[in-house]
């Protein structure tokens, strides 16, 4: 497959308008404006985008929620926070192409009548923010931004929030306390954001590589997005690949491609002629997959099937060499760190799951440790306000599924069997 | 006291929002990029200006982990650990980086030139292992590399 949303990265000053424009950007936009923004949601719902960040919701539907009073102020965030561990596919866009997210955030200003937009960067992406502002000035001197854009009543500002470190801010309701200068901790749903979100106003939330696939879909059209990959989560996805393997790097690919063609074809198999041993495929929070789930399609619906999700697509492979057991104790250690103390479940759970496992890692396991561990997943799951502690739990139950003689033998021997 | 381009650009900050409460973290490091760390004084000039009680502001700057609530050095050497990073042995730079400037994680040098910290993921896990110093990312890191950033660091 031609490259879509990755296919201005190598051509030198990418992130200058000017080549931009010159590689055929900002043809979306004069075309969107030319619409009504019913037909236009209506395209975004025909092309079967769903959402890239990760939960994988009708980014057309999401956008049809939003009132089409005139009178009631509405905005768009771009969630950049690009948090979790293994994704780094949002970073090349901001970086390298910020217009086609740029193209985008004011397509989707446009079709939700929002006159603001703030992209939430991670406070950690300097670089990258830097780059968006650049960008959001070359766009207002162009008139793709502002008042009166392209001789049109329409007007649109965007603004860059630099984040802080803190994961939890990828969650979509504790982005908008953090935009509103808050701590980032989750509020509660319902209300959704579509009804009261940043300001109390009505927001949408899109994550950047949704954003970035806008711009294409008006170009190319709906059905040409939709004929890409299955039915039901069509498009092109970029696929990021860290670890154990012999090229490491970010992939565009059709949706379903297989996870044993994403490690052994285009990351190159895996390093130092070892063996495959496992692989997390979108992202910590999803659940490892191994060697008998390695035919598994990289769509939301083939992950969901295997008990696992597509998530943010960032795969990574452990080779034969890997413990276990440590990879568990460091992803709770994470989430145990992320927590942002709000839920009980979620703050104190994560923390006794790290201590559990921490002492098995190091030798010191009890019998009956593991059932602890099980345990424990059961009083955090479904028992918080937001999905970090879901996310916790479907990380270790993961792990404890596939490899739980791994653990055992760590508490009973004292030691790693790898 | 923050300097008058800081509390400039502070006000810059408080343009883009509809409520002065929001360019609280935008505030929060450009002071901080000013004075190094954050300390009682300059919370209490960053609320007034915020138009915000200090205890809300404190809770803010304490929330998240970029804003320094203690001095560190010059250099903030900030080494991933997350899963990708460790996969490929990051522990071993952070040791590395331990054993070379007589420090242990959390700690500053004497000369106060470096912080060494472990961070959670950066965003950067297909060029593992990786670290921050400063405002700037270094990818796939090894020993010779490590050695050749150091001494870039005047």
């Amino acid at each position: 497959m031609e490259p879509n949303l990755l296919k201005n990265i190598n051509t030198p000053d990418s992130h200058r308008i000017d080549v931009y424009i010159k590689n055929g950007g900002y043809q979306a936009l004069p075309a969107a404006l030319k619409m009504q923004t019913d037909a236009l949601i209506q395209m975004v719902k025909d092309s079967g985008l769903r959402g890239r960040g990760g939960a994988g919701f009708s980014t057309g539907l999401k956008w049809s929620f939003i009132t089409k009073d005139p009178t009631i102020a509405k905005y768009l965030c771009c969630n950049a926070d690009e948090g979790e561990p293994g994704t780094f596919k949002d970073r090349i866009i901001i970086e390298k192409d910020p217009h086609q997210l740029i193209e985008g955030m004011a397509v989707a200003c446009y079709a939700i009548g929002a006159h603001a937009a703030y992209i939430y960067i991670r406070g950690e992406f300097d670089f990258g923010a830097r780059r968006l502002e650049q960008a959001i000035s070359e766009a207002h001197q162009k008139g793709y931004l502002g008042k009166n854009i392209l001789g049109t009543n329409f007007n649109c500002d965007i603004y860059v929030h630099k984040g802080a470190g803190a994961y939890i801010c990828g969650e979509e309701t504790a982005l908008i306390e953090s935009i509103e200068g808050k701590r980032g901790q989750p509020r509660i749903k319902p209300p959704f954001p579509a009804q009261v979100g940043l300001f109390a106003k009505p927001t949408v939330i899109n994550n950047v590589e949704t954003l970035a696939c806008i711009t294409h879909i008006i170009n190319k059209g709906p059905k040409w997005f939709a004929s890409i990959g299955p039915e039901k989560s069509p498009g092109p996805k970029i696929v990021g690949v860290s670890g154990h393997v012999k090229k490491p790097g970010l992939y565009e690919l059709p949706m379903e491609t297989p996870l044993r063609e994403v490690i052994f074809t285009h990351a190159g198999g895996i390093r130092d002629g070892r063996k495959f041993k496992a692989a997390i495929p979108g992202g910590v929070s999803a659940p490892m997959l191994t060697e008998k789930d390695l035919d598994t399609t990289m769509d939301f619906d083939g992950m969901a099937a295997k008990g696992t999700m597509l998530g943010s697509a960032g795969v990574i492979v452990m080779d034969d060499t890997t413990c276990i057991v440590k990879v568990a104790m460091r992803t709770m250690g994470f989430f145990r760190h992320e927590s942002c103390g709000k839920c009980t479940p979620c703050r104190e759970g994560t923390d006794w799951t790290y201590k559990v496992l921490h002492r098995i890692e190091h030798g010191q396991g009890k019998d009956g440790d593991v059932e602890l561990l099980e345990k424990l997943c059961g009083n955090i799951f479904g028992r918080t306000f937001c999905p970090l502690g879901d996310g916790a739990v479907m990380a270790l139950r993961g792990a404890l599924k596939n490899f739980k003689e791994e653990f055992l033998y760590h508490v009973k021997n004292k030691r790693c069997m790898v | 006291m923050l300097s008058t381009q800081a509390i400039e650009n502070i006000k810059k900050a408080i343009a883009k929002y509809p409520t002065k409460k929001s360019a609280s973290m935008d505030a929060l490091m450009i002071a901080q990029k000013e004075c190094g760390h954050l300390t009682e004084d300059i919370l209490l000039e960053i609320a007034h200006l915020l138009d915000m009680p200090p205890v809300q502001l404190n809770q803010v700057a304490a929330f998240y982990t970029m804003y320094n609530k203690r001095p560190v050095g010059k250099y903030h050497i900030q080494v991933c650990t997350n899963i990708s990073c460790s996969l490929l042995d990051s522990e071993h730079i952070v040791q590395f980086f331990s054993k070379r400037l007589g420090i242990k994680k959390g700690e500053t040098t004497s000369d106060k030139k470096f912080t060494l910290s472990e961070v959670e993921c950066l965003g950067s896990c297909g060029t593992a292992p990786m670290m921050q110093i400063n405002d700037d990312y270094y990818e796939n890191l090894t020993e010779a590399k490590v050695e050749e950033i150091l001494k870039t660091l005047k």
